[in-house]
């Protein structure tokens, strides 16, 4: 049987079995639109934007762990969805993206909505690839996924010309399997070092392990929760990392880095031998490097070889999967005899005494930290969780106490903006039975807007908690601390009114201005299981976020709330970004 | 330190540009870099001479392996290998050096490709700094125009990359 190009490439994402596309048409995809129109085992999501069409498959993969599937047209179509392809590629999220391209002649000629795509997304993409021939279209589909979804996820766009969607060839059988010599991701870590690091974690008297985003995309929460009860250790975990191990458990020490709390960063800080489990050493984690864990050796575990000794140089190296490498350190460990560290976990249950995320409630005026409690109160901590960027992003981190991986979705590498509406979106698609909020401030939250009207069309209702100060409330806070107090640009005067904003595009919306009427809002909001619904809640424009590590500090040097002065703030180099 | 990175790779469209991209984007230096084809035609050999502390090549040579068409990565600095350059130049016959060329020629035993009535063509081979030594035996102002390919290598003996 001859099929078109289009035909063919649908029938591919059939046999990946994708159940959700997210895009929109033009001109470059229009045959592949009318292939999709044509069956019914894709539904196609019609976003308003394409940032929200990359966001929106981000959040679904980030839900449910299976690769989100972009349709985009060629142009500003692929240029808008960039953002969103490079906020998937900094976390590690696997996703497909396919985009048009002028058909194969006018390559080149500046055609109508020509870019060069695989040129503008190469440095924020696993991969990329622009199909030259009809017949490589079966076999380029099978590659995407099988490189998006091995070893460390990312996204791979597939560039495909318009002629070749209306080509038509005999349909090959789809290949099963697939064999790429320049591709190999490594998966089985080495004995030997498995053994090394198994040695050292026995012989270590203040060990902490320190888990990122490697364990939730590896699916590695089950052993991570028993490695982790089995030696006893504290843990603590990265904004990515969060919900991997139960939050609530008394073994964790929350998150850690420049707003992680004060006995995760201090226990660091003290730790003699550290264990990296899917992490990556962000800068936003170490803080001044050459202040970082001094006293530490350093255990390093990741799919991704050029991680390790990238930031920090590790001191035992361990090339794998997460899962993989926990199960077989469980194994080395069962019966090894371990250091007495009570005298360490007494340490830090002096630093927990310091309880950093304490915060001073004041009449009048609801406080952000107050609204993410409630929300976890009212959501009895079982809710998915999206945010956008800034301060509110960090407060949801900090407050809601995540107990389950894939719980917790946010931009935690690329830091977008305009992330959590969408994501969400994505994210109550892939979990139609969860509840699901998007925490988000009111700068964020017009970034992404116009897919209130997509959540209408597909019912995919969520719970906005928009926590509006009127500023961007991170860029205001940085101004306080390091600007003398000059906001510039940080206040935003003319908002919209976001309950009739929300009640135009078919949502329900409820402004929160005291907080007693804060908690029946969030039971009424959750209570509408149809319905999304928009909480636009006023917060407190004076809160800022601690703890709080400046820029140039180290994990020692942390601004507590209500405590401003700083350990050797003198050292601090504000100048760093 | 300078080191040279031997690269086979997929010889497929767009190959190059993913290589010199990760150079930029990861602000790693680039002195030079020659890619051709190998005896197998679907594979690309290119050859990169930069220089970095060691933690700077392993990277290079990590990020470099991460790259999905990438299919071997070598660092030929850190085993017993040979080295070679190649250089065209037009030399003014006019000059004081022009006139003892042939002399200079068989010192450095590289060849006259060209002559016209007023510049000579010159080929030499070789390891980088004979290169440079070759031309810094001209005066600038006799030197009118230069190409080097920069630097290809390959193991010695029986070891591949």
């Amino acid at each position: 049987m001859k099929l078109n190009g289009a035909e063919i490439l649908i029938d591919c994402l059939q046999k990946e079995e994708v159940e959700h596309v997210f895009g929109y048409p033009g001109g470059a995809v229009l045959h592949i639109y009318d292939a999709l129109e044509a069956q019914d085992k894709i539904t196609h999501i019609l976003v308003r934007h394409e940032q929200g069409a990359a966001h929106g498959a981000d959040g679904y993969a980030r839900a449910n762990g299976k690769p989100g599937v972009v349709l985009v047209t060629s142009g500003p179509g692929i240029t808008n969805a960039v953002t969103g392809i490079a906020t998937a590629h900094m976390d590690s999220i696997p996703m497909v993206i396919i985009s048009g391209q002028v058909p194969s002649p006018l390559i080149g000629m500046d055609a109508f909505q020509e870019v060069d795509a695989t040129g503008i997304t190469r440095s924020c993409v696993k991969h990329n690839f622009l199909i030259r021939d009809i017949s490589e279209i079966a076999m380029t589909v099978k590659k995407a996924f099988h490189i998006a979804t091995t070893g460390r996820p990312g996204p791979v766009v597939i560039d495909i010309p318009k002629d070749i969607t209306i080509a038509k060839m005999e349909v090959e059988e789809y290949p099963t399997t697939i064999e790429m010599r320049s591709y190999k991701p490594t998966i089985k870590a080495s004995d030997r070092q498995i053994k090394k690091a198994a040695e050292m974690l026995a012989n270590s008297k203040r060990p902490i392990l320190y888990a990122g985003g490697g364990c939730v995309i590896g699916n590695a929460s089950k052993e991570l929760r028993e490695f982790t009860r089995m030696v006893g250790f504290p843990i603590t975990q990265t904004l990515m990392g969060l919900g991997t191990y139960p939050m609530t458990d008394k073994q964790s020490l929350g998150m850690l880095g420049m707003h992680g709390t004060y006995e995760a960063n201090m226990a660091m800080h003290g730790s003699d031998c550290v264990v990296a489990i899917g992490s990556r050493f962000d800068d936003r984690i170490t803080g001044n490097l050459e202040k970082f864990c001094p006293t530490a050796k350093f255990i390093h575990i990741d799919i991704d070889p050029s991680q390790i000794s990238k930031n920090v140089v590790a001191h035992i190296p361990i090339v794998g999967q997460t899962k993989q490498v926990l199960q077989a350190l469980i194994d080395q460990m069962k019966d090894k005899k371990l250091e007495d560290i009570s005298k360490w976990w007494s340490q830090i249950e002096e630093w927990r005494k310091v309880d950093s995320l304490a915060y001073k409630k004041s009449s009048g005026v609801i406080k952000p930290q107050t609204v993410i409690e409630m929300l976890y109160e009212v959501t009895k901590g079982k809710a998915i969780v999206t945010s956008d960027v800034g301060q509110h992003q960090m407060w949801a981190a900090q407050y809601y106490l995540f107990d389950e991986p894939r719980q917790w979705i946010n931009s935690g590498g690329l830091g977008t903006m305009g992330f959590g509406l969408p994501a969400a979106m994505g994210a109550k698609l892939a979990m139609p039975d969860r509840d699901v909020a998007c925490v988000t401030g009111d700068g964020s939250i017009q970034m992404m807007l116009q897919e209130l009207s997509t959540m209408l069309q597909y019912s995919t209702p969520v719970k906005i908690i928009n926590l509006n100060n009127g500023y961007l409330g991170m860029v205001r806070q940085w101004q306080e601390f390091f600007y003398e107090k000059r906001y510039a640009m940080s206040y935003m005067d003319a908002l919209p009114d976001f309950v009739k904003l929300a009640e135009s595009y078919g949502h329900m919306g409820i402004r929160v201005e005291k907080e007693e009427d804060l908690k029946p809002a969030l039971i009424e909001a959750f209570n509408q299981k149809d319905r999304t619904v928009f909480l636009d809640i006023v917060t407190d424009p004076s809160e800022n976020v601690f703890p709080m590590i400046p820029a140039g500090g180290g994990h020692s040097d942390m601004l507590l709330a209500g405590r401003d002065e700083m350990v050797s703030k003198d050292e601090t180099d504000f100048n760093a970004v | 330190m300078r080191h040279i990175i031997s690269v086979i790779l997929e010889n497929e469209a767009g190959a190059l540009s993913r290589v010199a991209g990760l150079f930029t984007q990861r602000g790693f230096n680039i002195e030079s870099l020659t890619v051709a084809i190998t005896n197998d035609p679907s594979l690309s050999r290119m050859t990169i001479v930069s220089s970095g502390s060691d933690r700077v090549l392993e990277q290079i040579v990590k990020q470099l392996n991460k790259l999905i068409e990438v299919v071997k990565v070598s660092d030929l600095t850190s085993q017993d290998h040979v080295e070679r350059e190649l250089l065209l130049a037009k030399i003014s016959s006019n000059s004081k050096e022009g006139a003892n060329i042939q002399e200079l020629v068989e010192i450095f035993g590289c060849k006259v490709v060209d002559v016209t009535d007023k510049v000579y063509t010159i080929e030499v081979s070789g390891k980088s700094k004979k290169i440079n030594a070759f031309l810094d035996a001209f005066d600038p102002a006799s030197i009118i125009e230069v190409t080097r390919t920069g630097v290809t290598g390959i193991s010695r003996g029986k070891k591949l990359i």
